[in-house]
C-alpha cells in the first residue's frame, strides 16, 4: 500500500437548510499527510478554506460518535478513519457526505430525529427492580456478560442505521441500531422488559422480519458490532421465548426445517404455499403462470401430493440431525 | 496449470427454478476444462432463514455439507451467493468458535461425520476470476459480448461482510466490487458504471415486505437502464428470480416500463464461450432473453 502524502481534491456535500434551495458540491485542495484522519481533513476545510463549512465533531477518540459522515457512501467515522486508506480504496478521489442527504440541514450535519425516535421504542436501557440496599452483588457469569459484550459497545452514531436500504422504503422500520439496543438489553440476566422488547421487534413493518439481509449495516459499523448477527439472535430469541406468532414471515423461517426434512434441499413451491396459505397464494399465481411458460418450474411443482424436488444422497443424516440438533420451535 | 477440480455446491435454487443456472455452469466448466464434482449428498444452506428460526440447526447442517468436501479434500465452490455467505458463516463461527465446533461435531459423530475445517469455499464468480484467471478465460472466447453494455450487479452476499470474503472469496471492495466488472471486460464485452451495481434486490423480503423489496429492485434496474445497460448480469440467482420473475411488478411499483434481461453470469461467460442455446438456457426467463444470442453474433 502506498502511504505517501499527496496532493488531493476534496469535494464536500454543501447545504443549508436555511437558505438554499438544492445542495451543491464545492472542491478543496490541499496535501494530506499519512497520518491525516477524515476529521482532520473536515477541520482543515473549515479552519484554512471556508469558516461556514459545518459538522458535528466532540470526543475526537471514537466513543461519542457525533462525526459519522459518508465518504464515497461509506459510512465513516471521521475521526477513527485514516485519510490515505480511504483515497487508497477510492483511487484518490474523496466525498465527503451526510449520512443521509434527505436530512441534511447543515453541510455534514443531520436531523436525527428518525433514528433517536425508533431508538427510544425498544426502551434501550436497563429494566429492573432495583434493591437499593443489596446484600450481595447482582452476578453474571462471563458467558453472559460476553453475549452483549460487543453490542454494548454501540456509540449511536447512525452509521449502521443510515445505510439500511430498508429506512428509506419504510419508515416505520426500527433499523440495525435499535435492534443492536433491544438485543443488547434483552439479552441481559438482570433485564427484566426482555420479552416486551422481543414483541415490539417482532411486529411486522417495524421488526426484524422487515430486514433484507443486505449486510450494509455490519460493513458500516465502525465498532465492528455486526448488527445482522444480532438481528439472527432477536429472530431466534422470539422462537426460544415463544414470543414469534405464526405469520407469513416466521413460517416461512420455520417452513425451511420442514422442506429440509422431506427433500435435504429446499422446496421452492412449498415455501410458498406454507407460508402464504391456500389464500395468500392469489398474489404468486400472476408471477407462477409466467415462470411455467419460461419452463422455470414446472404445472405441478405446486401440488402438495406430487412430489418432484430433487433430493439429497444420505437424507436419513440429514432427518437424524435435524432431529437431534433442533431446539426451537414455531 | 493443472486441472482444476472443485467440489459443486448447487443449492437448491440451480435444482429447480433456474435450471439454466446449473447447466451454464457446467457447461462453462466444461469448455474451460474445469472438473467438476456435485456434492449430491448436500442440504439446504438455511438460506438465512433457516438461520433466523434455529441458528444451531443450521451451523449443523452446513457443517455437514462442508464435511462431504473435506472428504474429497476439494475446495467447495458454490453458485448462488446466499448459499456462499451461509456457509462461509458457519465455516467462520465454527473455524474461530472451539466450543461451537465442539457441539457441532458432536451433533455430526452421531452420523459419522466430523468437520475440520480443511476445505475452503469459494463463490464459482471467484475460481474463474482469480484461479482460472481473467487472461486464460480471454483466450478461450468465441463470441466476443462487444455488442453489450452489460451492468454488473453483484448481489450482497458475495461482498459483504467483507471479513468473511477476505480469505478465499474474492476480497472484494465493498464498495468498489471490481470482479465481473472484470470479467465483462475479459469478454470484451462493456460493464457499465452504475451507482447500484453493490446494492441490495430484496429478495429476502419478497412475501412479508414486498413493497421494499420491488422498490429496492426497481432503483437498482432504472439506474442500470438509465445507463443504457442491454441486459443486467449477477453471480446470484435469487437476484435473478427477484429482477426476472417479478420484472412486471416492479415496473409498476417505481412506474417504469422495464424490460431487461436479467443473465446468471455463468450463462453470460457460456455465451461467449461459444456453448449451445440449450446449455445457456436462455429460454427458461422470463424477461424474454433468446434474441441476445442471435444479438451477440450480429
Amino acid at each position: 500500500m502506498d502511504n505517501s502524502s499527496r496532493k488531493v481534491t476534496i469535494k464536500a456535500f454543501r447545504f443549508n437548510k436555511e437558505t438554499d434551495y438544492l445542495p451543491y458540491y464545492k472542491s478543496y485542495e490541499m496535501e494530506i499527510g499519512k497520518d491525516e484522519l477524515i476529521l482532520d481533513i473536515m477541520n482543515r476545510i473549515k479552519w484554512e478554506h471556508d469558516g461556514s463549512f459545518s459538522y458535528r465533531r466532540s470526543c475526537r477518540h471514537g466513543i461519542c460518535g457525533a462525526c459519522a459522515i459518508k465518504v464515497n457512501g461509506k459510512a465513516t467515522l471521521a475521526c477513527k478513519q485514516n485519510a490515505i486508506e480511504l483515497l487508497n480504496l477510492f483511487n484518490n478521489e474523496l466525498v465527503l457526505e451526510p449520512l443521509s442527504e434527505k436530512r441534511a440541514m447543515k453541510d455534514m450535519i443531520i436531523d436525527k430525529k428518525d433514528f433517536w425516535d425508533k431508538h427510544e421504542k425498544v426502551t434501550p436501557y436497563l429494566v429492573a427492580d432495583i434493591d437499593p440496599h443489596p446484600e450481595h452483588e447482582t452476578k453474571q457469569s462471563i458467558e453472559e456478560a460476553d453475549n452483549f459484550l460487543d453490542a454494548d459497545l454501540c456509540i449511536q452514531c447512525g452509521a449502521c442505521h443510515y445505510s439500511c436500504p430498508v429506512i428509506e422504503v419504510n419508515e416505520d422500520y426500527f433499523g440495525p441500531a435499535a435492534f443492536v439496543a433491544a438485543y443488547r438489553f434483552a439479552i441481559d440476566p438482570r433485564d427484566n422488559a426482555g420479552k416486551e422488547r422481543l414483541k415490539e421487534t417482532a411486529k411486522m413493518g417495524q421488526g426484524v422480519w422487515d430486514c433484507v439481509k443486505c449486510f450494509e449495516c455490519a460493513e458500516a459499523c465502525p465498532k465492528e458490532i455486526n448488527p445482522i448477527e444480532k438481528i439472527t439472535k432477536l429472530h431466534n430469541m422470539q422462537f426460544e421465548q415463544g414470543v414469534a406468532k405464526s405469520n407469513v414471515a416466521t413460517r416461512h423461517a420455520e417452513g425451511f426445517v420442514r422442506s429440509i426434512k422431506k427433500h435435504g434441499f429446499l422446496d421452492e413451491a412449498d415455501i410458498v404455499l406454507y407460508s402464504e396459505g391456500y389464500l395468500g397464494m392469489y398474489k404468486h399465481i400472476k408471477t407462477a403462470i409466467k415462470m411455467m411458460k419460461a419452463g422455470k418450474i414446472h404445472w405441478n411443482d405446486a401440488l402438495p401430493w406430487v412430489d418432484n424436488v430433487p433430493k439429497s444422497k444420505n437424507l436419513s443424516e440429514i432427518q437424524k440431525l435435524i432431529q437431534i440438533s433442533m431446539t426451537n420451535k414455531l | 496449470m493443472s486441472q482444476l477440480h472443485y467440489a459443486l455446491y448447487t443449492g437448491c435454487t440451480a435444482k429447480q427454478s433456474t435450471p439454466e443456472l446449473l447447466s451454464s455452469t457446467l457447461a462453462v466448466a466444461r469448455k474451460l476444462g474445469i472438473k467438476i464434482t456435485i456434492l449430491e449428498e448436500a442440504s439446504c444452506c438455511g438460506a438465512s432463514h433457516l438461520q433466523d428460526f434455529d441458528e444451531f440447526l443450521a451451523h449443523v447442517l452446513n457443517a455437514r455439507n462442508i464435511c462431504y468436501a473435506e472428504k474429497l479434500g476439494l475446495t467447495m465452490i458454490t453458485i448462488c451467493n446466499t448459499c456462499q455467505l451461509n456457509s462461509a458463516m458457519t465455516k467462520h463461527a465454527l473455524d474461530t468458535n472451539p466450543k461451537l465446533k465442539a457441539r457441532v461435531n458432536e451433533k455430526l459423530a452421531e452420523v459419522g461425520l466430523e468437520y475440520k475445517g480443511t476445505s475452503e469455499i469459494k463463490h464459482f464468480l471467484y475460481a474463474l476470476t482469480e484461479d482460472y484467471g481473467l487472461e486464460a478465460i480471454k483466450d478461450k472466447v468465441v463470441t466476443p459480448l462487444s455488442n453489450f453494455n452489460i451492468a454488473p450487479f453483484y448481489g450482497c452476499h458475495n461482498i459483504r461482510p467483507s471479513e468473511l470474503h477476505h480469505k478465499s472469496n474474492g476480497g472484494e471492495n465493498a464498495y468498489v466490487p471490481k470482479s465481473l466488472d472484470n470479467l465483462i471486460e475479459a469478454l470484451e464485452g462493456h460493464p457499465i458504471d452504475y451507482s447500484h451495481k453493490n446494492k441490495c434486490c430484496g429478495f429476502h423480503v419478497e412475501l412479508q415486505a414486498n413493497h421494499t423489496s420491488e422498490v429496492l429492485s426497481g432503483n437498482a434496474m432504472v439506474d442500470a437502464i438509465d445507463n443504457n445497460a442491454d441486459m443486467l448480469v449477477t453471480p446470484c440467482p435469487l437476484c435473478h428470480l427477484k429482477m426476472d420473475t417479478y420484472q412486471d411488478d416492479i415496473g409498476r411499483v417505481v412506474g417504469r416500463d422495464i424490460e431487461l434481461p436479467v443473465l446468471h453470469m455463468p450463462q453470460m461467460v457460456a455465451l461467449a464461450l461459444g456453448c449451445t442455446p440449450q446449455e445457456i438456457g436462455l429460454s427458461f426467463h422470463v424477461q424474454p432473453a433468446t434474441q441476445l444470442i442471435a444479438e451477440a453474433k450480429a
